[in-house]
């Protein structure tokens, strides 16, 4: 599903921030990303969620040879992928509901099919209450939780998850855990990057390790 | 392209858009009033040439000398004797009164001016009358008569009336680019406002054109209201001028009659006004969108 071979990654002319980087991601997997602070971990995430590209090195996704795909078929492949930002980038004048409907209105469902399938998944993440509320006047966990449904909604085949559990309380955050392996057991490929140790070995899934730019694997995700 | 024109996205409100329909309102303004004016030139253009094709006037010296009348009837028995004259009839004096009182006032009428004969000489439909001819004919058998076909007159008329309607259709044009300029900047600078929530749509699926047709929704809203403002207020203003001219009791002055194609110009103005604005909002945005991401 996700290939890296010696992928390097840059900001400008600056120093490389990921160096030669190989990896891959079967479907239907489970990964914890970690590492210190600046190892490169939102680095590694944009570059899976598209939101740039490498500076050299070759990606492949959902069978894409991303180096040779065009900027218009982009949206297509980020479909696919799930995203909950660390920051949660929801949109602040649109309710908890239009947040949460977002990718399924951009995939063209119709309006009253998006309004029933997103009250349901927000009433599971415990926000039945918070349905017409704006993300300014929510909390920082019922935010995550807003971003964790967006990112779900769709079905998409790769979530990404960066801190998903960061701004909850540990009951809530074993839910939404239990939510992601959920997903992963229909078949989506899943990738948290957490630096919770405690929440890497409750779960004993495998851990891609990054550090200083460099990433450290077990034996069997080796590209 | 109503179905597009429905945003479902919801992009926020940005200020810079705020000004759009105010500035579009003036802009349409403007243009109706030019395309009035371009209108109103035209049809007086019509006017003028309906009411001299076919016809001639013969001035005859001084109308009060002794021989005047005699002098009259010799020219009109010539005319009408003339191939492709239909009538020729010596104008009364009152009536020449009314032609003069729009250029010399009704003051000037009390008077005892020296004023020509004259003779209203209808021409058969159709008929090619050798006009220097007939005058030369006239000048011999009653020395003094001057023939006038009015074409010089026309002619600059119709020259200034046709510069006036080019004047009209530049300042069409020049308030199409300036809604083009305003509508490119309020676009570009609501793409910046929005930079963050454009690059989650992106990070999301959303294409490109899906991000245009928010703006494109936006922009119609803004636009639509604004034409129709401006329409609103030029007719307005359309319909005072036109009662004010009407009291001005003065012949010259080109009247407004607008009818359905006239009326089809002045409400094709605001419509255009606000596809121009929705297909630059979408060009700006498409090719903002290309160097952004």
């Amino acid at each position: 599903m996700v290939r890296f071979q010696n992928v390097g990654m840059r900001y400008g002319l600056g120093p490389e921030v990921l160096r030669d980087i190989s990896f891959r991601l079967a479907p239907g997997t489970f990964h914890f990303l970690t590492g210190p602070s600046g190892a490169g971990k939102t680095s590694l995430l944009k570059l899976l969620y598209l939101a740039t590209r490498p500076s050299r090195g070759l990606i492949t996704m959902f069978d894409h040879d991303l180096s040779h795909t065009p900027r218009h078929r982009l949206p297509a492949l980020r479909r696919r992928i799930g995203v909950v930002f660390q920051d949660f980038r929801l949109l602040d004048h649109l309710s908890a509901l239009d947040n949460v409907a977002l990718p399924l209105r951009i995939a063209g469902v119709k309006d009253d099919q998006v309004r029933a399938h997103v009250i349901e998944l927000l009433r599971w993440v415990g926000l039945s209450d918070q349905i017409n509320a704006r993300p300014p006047t929510l909390s920082g966990g019922e935010k995550q939780r807003v971003a964790i449904a967006r990112a779900v909604i769709a079905h998409p085949r790769l979530i990404l998850a960066d801190e998903p559990t960061g701004s909850v309380d540990p009951d809530m955050g074993m839910r939404l855990m239990h939510l992601f392996l959920e997903l992963n057991k229909t078949g989506t490929t899943v990738v948290i990057a957490t630096h919770d140790q405690h929440l890497i070995e409750s779960f004993r899934r495998p851990v891609m390790r990054l550090d200083n730019g460099e990433l450290v694997l077990p034996q069997e995700q080796a590209a | 392209m109503i179905q597009r024109l429905r945003s479902n996205l919801k992009l926020a409100d940005d200020p810079a858009g705020r000004y759009l329909p105010s500035v579009v309102a003036t802009m349409v303004f403007l243009a109706v009033l030019a395309l009035v004016g371009a209108i109103a030139l035209q049809q007086a253009t019509e006017t003028w040439s309906r009411s001299i094709e076919g016809s001639l006037t013969v001035q005859i010296g001084d109308a009060k000398a002794r021989d005047a009348q005699q002098r009259i009837d010799k020219a009109v028995a010539l005319l009408k004797a003339a191939p492709g004259v239909e009538s020729a009839r010596p104008l009364t004096r009152p009536e020449i009164d009314k032609l003069l009182e729009p250029w010399l006032g009704k003051t000037a009428m009390d008077a005892d001016l020296p004023v020509p004969a004259l003779i209203d000489v209808r021409l058969v439909k159709g008929a090619a009358v050798d006009t220097a001819a007939l005058a030369s004919q006239l000048q011999q058998a009653v020395p003094g008569t001057r023939v006038d076909d009015h074409k010089p007159w026309l002619a600059s008329m119709v020259r200034l009336a046709r510069t006036l309607q080019w004047l009209a259709v530049a300042v069409v044009a020049l308030v199409g680019l300036s809604t083009v300029a305003l509508v490119v900047f309020a676009t570009r600078a609501g793409l910046a406002v929005h930079r963050d929530m454009i690059e989650v749509l992106h990070l999301i699926g959303a294409r490109d054109g899906q991000i245009a047709e928010q703006f494109e929704s936006q922009t119609f809203r803004r636009a639509a209201a604004g034409s129709v403002l401006g329409l609103v207020a030029a007719a307005a203003i359309v319909a005072l001028v036109a009662r004010f001219a009407s009291a001005l009791d003065a012949p010259l002055l080109p009247s407004v009659q607008l009818g359905p194609k006239s009326w089809a110009i002045l409400v094709a103005a605001p419509v255009a006004a606000t596809i121009l604005a929705i297909v630059t909002a979408r060009l700006t945005v498409l090719t903002t969108l290309r160097r952004m991401t």
